[in-house]
């Protein structure tokens, strides 16, 4: 009877369970989805993490080079490309974590130097969406975050007399991450409810979205809300404090399986 | 160019605007803030490809063509902030099963870009007559080095944000932010912004209502 209801009428299937200020699942409205995280588990990148909120799986893998640096900027290294692979969407989520890369300045490309003009790294991200239930957003920084945390560039030297560089694959060091941005994205129903972490149907019925993306220090790195219905003051202040309470929780667990990996090593 | 605000005081560039000056779409429109330029062209409501149809709503399309090259994922993100705050203030449901196209050709970038691209994209549905539930418009609010908080910026700041207003209440219906900055910041920062969309929407209406006069 309540599949039958669903189907034919997925709103106001929706609608009956907001009024009792509860979700289909049976969460909170303000209540995230269980998040579970596992790094390192691809050999063959140089940095890799799984991120499960929920439903929604997200994979990504980080791959560091040798190369030039760019001519504008002979100091610093630079991200490559930031590809998140998402099956039937067109949707720009890569230009959304480039955005939050070099808007939160989680890693300082100078760090990325190794010899002024001449060797820099360059960091290839690539996240693929292993399973999409909605909120893919925030997986997607989880996991680069975790990702970043867990990338280990080789050691490099210069040969003086050749000048060519010489790697030394055993010995590995980790990148300075500098802030630890998280997202906490939100959409509203019919103009005045807020749900929190939404899933693939609750954000195919929502009238408008906003992912914000906050840093250690309650700064605001990414507060996306591309178009929808407007938002008043006060829920973008509501949405802010839960955003900050969000990144506190993610940022324990990253460290979490940070040192747990160290320890096991 | 551009100019500091102080507390009650918000200065955008000159802006000016053309409209119906491409013969074959259904609504077109020229905007200018300062030097960047945009032509934005609306067709619609037309057929819609049966694997694009939505049964109770039209179809929006938005393209955004840069100035040189071939569209990125760059343009596919600014497409998406603008579709859906059109998609937010246009009537859809009285055009079911259509489809509306917009296209975006960026003339000259000298700053404020995605701001210029929601205002012509206002203007060119406003010409083209589709019915709308309220107009938009688009401010760019920088932050620079000294914290001061500059609307329509053409200098490198730390903070960049842009804002899609609505007329009708002066809420924010779209926000694109690059660099971080502070809650407090954020505020002023839509509190200037909505000041300033107050003198863009009085642009709006006088452009219209030159335009009509001269008909009439």
């Amino acid at each position: 009877m309540a599949a039958g209801f669903k189907i034919a009428e997925p709103l106001e299937y929706h609608r009956s369970f907001l009024k009792e200020n509860c979700r289909p699942d049976g969460r909170e409205l303000s209540e995230f989805r269980t998040t579970t995280l596992n790094i390192g588990s691809i050999s063959t990148a140089d940095g890799s993490a799984l991120v499960k909120v929920g439903n929604t799986t997200v994979m990504c893998g980080i791959k560091v080079e040798l190369t030039n640096p760019l001519v504008e900027a002979p100091g610093k290294g630079f991200i490559g490309f930031v590809r998140v692979h998402q099956e039937n969407r067109r949707r720009p989520a890569s230009q959304f974590i480039a955005d939050v890369i070099e808007s939160s300045e989680v890693i300082q490309t100078e760090d990325l130097c190794i010899e002024r003009g001449k060797l820099c790294w360059v960091l290839y991200c690539d996240m693929m969406c292993v399973d999409y239930d909605g909120n893919v957003l925030d997986a997607c920084i989880i996991a680069l975050l975790a990702a970043l945390k867990n990338t280990k560039l080789p050691e490099v030297t210069i040969n003086k007399d050749t000048g060519a560089p010489e790697v030394n694959l055993e010995k590995r060091k980790g990148l300075n991450i500098r802030k630890h941005p998280v997202g906490a994205s939100f959409c509203v129903f019919d103009d005045s409810i807020l749900i929190v972490d939404p899933t693939a149907e609750e954000e195919g019925l929502s009238t408008s979205h906003l992912t914000v993306v906050t840093d250690e220090k309650a700064r605001l790195c990414v507060v996306h809300k591309p178009g929808g219905t407007p938002l008043s003051a006060e829920k973008l202040q509501e949405c802010i404090g839960r955003a900050t309470a969000r990144q506190r929780e993610i940022q324990k667990l990253v460290d979490k399986v940070i040192h747990s990996v160290k320890t096991a090593q | 160019m551009m100019e500091v605000c102080g507390s009650t005081n918000v200065s955008l560039r000159e802006f000016g605007c053309e409209q119906t000056l491409l013969s074959r779409p259904d609504g077109s429109a020229s905007f200018v803030q300062g030097d960047t330029s945009v032509i934005a062209a609306v067709y619609g409501p037309a057929e819609v490809k049966v694997s694009k149809e939505i049964y109770d709503r039209a179809t929006l399309e938005v393209l955004i063509q840069p100035k040189v090259g071939l569209p990125s994922v760059r343009e596919r993100s600014q497409e998406q902030c603008v579709r859906e705050t059109c998609e937010a203030s246009l009537l859809l449901t009285l055009h079911p099963r259509s489809s509306l196209t917009l296209v975006l050709q960026l003339i000259h970038d000298d700053g404020s870009r995605l701001a210029c691209f929601l205002n012509a994209a206002c203007m060119a549905l406003m010409d083209a007559g589709l019915p709308m539930s309220c107009l938009f418009c688009g401010v760019t609010c920088a932050i620079n080095a000294d914290s001061e908080i500059i609307t329509d910026p053409t200098a490198e700041s730390r903070a960049l944000m842009t804002f899609a207003i609505d007329s009708k209440e002066q809420r924010v219906m779209m926000s694109y932010t690059k660099g971080s900055f502070s809650v407090h910041e954020l505020q002023q920062c839509i509190a200037v912004s909505q000041k300033a969309s107050e003198n863009i929407f009085q642009f709006y209406r006088d452009s219209v209502r030159r335009r009509y006069s001269k008909n009439l």
